[in-house]
């Protein structure tokens, strides 16, 4: 029989561990594993708030392994997370990072702080700083409305857990540099929510037109990039008819050219 | 050699369940009640930063009533088990019976094993599809578990309460109508309870993921009239 605190119920892996037959090797060599990667992600600061835009695409080498995955997600009702990198270890650092901020809530009663939030998600990409070492290199990008300052905040990081605050746009994964100059050259102060989403909409196009492992807007399929404001009334999606109709005015100004 | 003196089983738990039940009486009464759209939990409780009412999953909430450092610490277990549980197999998997089942467990045991019973009485309630899924486990001080319907009484005054709660409820209440009747039976009528002292959270059917909210003080003002 268990203790109260410590019986595994249902779980018969966790009766395994107690009575020590769990069949689970602790670890194995993922150095020549061919696994997906997600590629390109964007953020950007504007007036009222952030927005923030990932791509669909996850490449494994060469190939494409999925055509709509969703790199940005909300972590809670004032933030989301985008994610470049391993796809696995990307997932499960999102799912635990939303399950920490709920946690968090429920446990003490009230959500964290912005910068608290920030600082929770760096500490996950610190501990995966081993993985990253065998090639799970996962580079999470962190945004948010502070309800404490009432402006947009973001965060990028780099593989060890440092977190840098950008005070303008930020863009992580393989088409960063070509979604960094769109942005750099139309990027303004005073953006309002609108505009924001049309130059992350844009900037994410011109990377996927220079970089085979992001992926551009798909209309067969009606797959669009995953494109969300957060400001003062907290996250919300941008429907994929209006991402539609942005990128019908982007083909037309590409066109035009 | 001194022997010890023998204490027969029947006086042993006697002494126990008095001991548990006289904390419990010392605290204010709390009630749960099924409204057309959803559970209405309303409490006695003058102070708005330590709750009696709190959200553990989400289509689940926990109550309790006793003594707050207790329901506390076993709202906390509660919220712990709830998340690893869904961490490890589904959100759709955590449900209130089995959450109800492992309090059962911790308050039977420190009853009869522990340095002294647990003076609380807890609510764990589940919001279902629709009302008749809707879930009410009523877990006392010794682990024994009542699975109730339609409305659930805990803590102080609770014979008092109940009859008179029984007396106004009726099925598919509105939240206005609700709350008044659970107002009504707490305060009995020779007294008048304010909006300022009492505690509100609903688990609503609402279509979101997470169901559980509080109403602020301005709210049940208004929803009072």
């Amino acid at each position: 029989m268990f203790a109260a605190g410590s019986d595994p119920g249902a779980n018969f892996g966790e009766l395994l561990k107690r009575v020590g037959l769990s069949p689970f090797a602790s670890h194995s060599d993922e150095n020549d594993l061919d696994i997906p990667h997600a590629t390109t992600c964007v953020a950007m600061r504007c007036s009222g708030g952030v927005v923030m835009a990932g791509d669909r695409r996850a490449t494994s080498g060469n190939l494409i392994s999925h055509r709509s995955m969703e790199k940005v997600v909300s972590a809670d009702d004032f933030s989301g997370v985008a994610i470049a990198g391993a796809a696995g270890p990307a997932m499960e650092m999102i799912k635990l990072f939303q399950l920490q901020l709920e946690h968090y809530e429920k446990v003490e009663g009230q959500t964290l702080s912005l910068e608290g939030k920030a600082n929770q998600l760096s500490m996950f990409v610190r501990s995966n700083l081993p993985a990253a070492m065998q090639g799970l290199v996962v580079v999470p990008i962190f945004a948010g409305f502070d309800l404490s300052s009432k402006s947009g905040r973001l965060w990028d990081y780099d593989v060890t857990g440092g977190r840098y605050e950008e005070k303008d746009f930020v863009a992580t994964g393989s088409g960063m540099l070509h979604a960094s100059t769109v942005m750099r050259v139309a990027w303004r102060r005073d953006l309002t929510v609108d505009d924001a989403v049309k130059l992350c909409a844009k900037a994410l196009w011109e990377a996927s037109d220079a970089d085979s492992a992001t992926g551009g807007p798909d209309a067969l399929r009606g797959i669009y990039p995953v494109v969300a404001s957060i400001t003062k009334d907290g996250w919300s999606g941008i429907s994929n008819e209006k991402l539609s109709q942005i990128y019908g005015e982007i083909a037309k100004e590409v066109g035009s050219r | 050699m001194s022997m010890p003196y023998y204490v027969p089983p029947e006086q042993f738990m006697k002494d126990r369940a008095d001991y548990a039940r006289k904390g419990i009486a010392r605290g204010r009464t709390l009630v749960a009640l099924q409204y057309e759209n959803g559970i209405a939990i309303i409490s006695e409780n003058p102070s708005t930063t330590l709750h009696k009412i709190s959200e553990i999953y989400d289509r689940i909430a926990f109550a309790g009533v006793g003594k707050y450092n207790e329901f506390d610490q076993l709202r906390v277990a509660g919220v712990r088990a709830a998340d690893l549980k869904g961490y490890q197999f589904s959100r759709q998997d955590v449900d209130a019976r089995s959450l109800a089942n492992q309090y059962a467990q911790i308050l039977s045991q420190m009853f009869s094993e522990g340095p002294k019973p647990m003076e609380v009485e807890l609510l764990v309630a589940e919001v279902g599809v629709d009302a008749s899924s809707d879930r009410l486990f009523h877990v006392l001080y010794d682990g024994t578990v009542l699975d109730e319907h339609d409305f659930s009484v805990l803590g102080g005054d609770s014979e008092a309460v109940l009859s008179r709660l029984k007396a106004g409820y009726k099925s598919q209440m509105s939240i206005q109508e609700a709350i008044a009747v659970a107002i009504q039976a707490l305060s009995g009528a020779e007294r008048k309870l304010n909006h300022d002292e009492l505690e509100v959270a609903l688990l609503e059917r609402n279509g979101r993921r997470r169901c559980f909210r509080r109403i602020e003080d301005a709210e049940i003002k208004a929803l009072l009239g």
